[in-house]
């Protein structure tokens, strides 16, 4: 049997990604390069930050003490979450977003996936709802990958920097942290190590049909796990935050 | 957030939950949209237990509170909640919804093969709601809402939003 406090932190290392990178992608509301990427763009920052609440709502109801899921997006700091660095990664362009989504979503399916086969019941549940919808969160970037990657020159050394700039941030994606292990061996988690290479073939063949090169380096930068975050992570918080530390406990 | 697997609704609480409507398609009430899980009454309260389309879909807040209203307006009290499993899919949005649906001017959605070969390109199969022409083309993934794509018809120009299929 996991410690409460053990299963809260596996869940913060999964459902802070969805927030973090739903509040990412929410920041091109009105943005977007064109009516219909914009609109697709909040579309997907809604399901994540739906799929955050339906994590923050099930740690609230574990941890009791009267805790709301406002409270754990809110009012932690910013060593209290989880996420890997891939996501809190700001939105240089166009064809650096569609790259980070990429990378994202090839691993948050595989991730979903084995997820739903969790002995916890409401994780199985979320991870089966999530997964009709990042496959189609997956369609859309993977088709921009190939249409950016195979398009002008310009886009094509545009996303291929891209590429070589965020490709430091996958390995960690694939990193087993303590909660991690000790939720695996319970039945309750995912061993993320164990589909890393599927997800390298994975993508390295889209990458290669997109005309694009896999990188090939030696050392990944990794933290975010462990709550260490890049300078970025402080930023996008006091975007996040600000009105519940402006005015705390102010409802709408 | 609790998880139940079977759909159990009093069939005497039917006619007050078809009065509530998705906000975000008017034409559909929430019977048709396959969203109501479990309705009974316990105690002289009405629960009422409701799934989500999508995890973030912001139509089941109002949902909820328009639930309770139809119930207040019959002098009874409900209580709702959400489910997440069984995840909702649009097979259960109902034959009449489907016609409601098309009525409005959005493509009900196809049976997951054949939306596959629609939202890929593939092939032209998805009917225009306002000239019936299958000469349509996908413009977007994503349409208005999360739920939907959008299409535009190539004879009549028309564009249009097409339900997704969610399996």
């Amino acid at each position: 049997m996991m410690k409460n406090e053990n299963l809260i932190q596996y869940i913060y290392g999964i459902a802070d990604n969805a927030l973090i990178l739903g509040q990412r992608l929410s920041e091109l509301c009105g943005h977007g390069p064109s009516l219909e990427t914009d609109i697709a763009i909040t579309n997907m920052a809604l399901d994540l930050l739906g799929q955050t609440r339906s994590y923050y709502q099930y740690v609230a109801q574990l941890s009791g003490e009267g805790k709301t899921e406002d409270d754990i997006a809110f009012l932690r700091t910013e060593r209290q979450y989880k996420n890997v660095l891939l996501v809190e990664q700001p939105n240089r362009h166009f064809g650096y977003v569609i790259t980070r989504q990429f990378l994202f979503d090839m691993f948050h399916l595989l991730l979903l996936q084995n997820l739903q086969n969790s002995k916890d019941e409401m994780l199985a549940a979320i991870a089966k709802k999530g997964i009709k919808e990042v496959s189609y969160h997956q369609r859309f970037s993977l088709d921009w990958m190939k249409r950016l990657g195979d398009g002008t020159p310009e886009s094509h050394n545009k996303v291929q920097e891209a590429v070589n700039d965020l490709w430091k941030f996958t390995d960690e994606l694939f990193h087993m942290t303590e909660d991690d292990r000790i939720a695996f061996e319970a039945g309750v988690g995912v061993d993320v190590a164990s589909f890393k290479t599927l997800y390298l073939q994975k993508v390295s063949d889209i990458l290669t049909e997109a005309t694009l090169t896999v990188p090939e380096i030696k050392w990944f930068q990794k933290g975010g796990k462990q709550g260490i975050h890049s300078e970025h992570m402080g930023y996008l918080l006091a975007d996040l935050q600000y009105m519940q530390r402006a005015y705390p406990d102010m409802k709408w | 957030m609790t998880i139940d697997l079977d759909q159990h609704i009093d069939p005497s609480l039917i006619s007050v939950l078809e009065k509530v409507h998705d906000p975000e398609i008017p034409v559909l009430s929430i019977m048709d949209m396959g969203v109501v899980r479990y309705a009974q009454k316990v105690d002289d309260v009405v629960q009422v237990k409701i799934t989500p389309t999508y995890s973030g879909c912001p139509a089941m807040d109002v949902m909820g509170d328009d639930i309770i209203k139809a119930f207040e307006n019959e002098n009874i009290k409900a209580e709702v909640s959400l489910v997440l499993t069984p995840a909702w899919t649009t097979d259960w949005i109902t034959p009449k919804g489907r016609k409601a649906l098309e009525d409005y001017g959005i493509a009900a959605p196809l049976a997951e093969h054949a939306d596959k070969e629609a939202l890929l390109g593939n092939k032209k199969i998805v009917k225009c709601t306002n000239c019936g022409s299958h000469n349509t083309k996908l413009v977007s993934q994503f349409g208005s809402t999360a739920c939907k794509a959008l299409f535009q018809c190539q004879d009549c120009l028309e564009p249009f939003d097409y339900f997704k299929c969610l399996k």
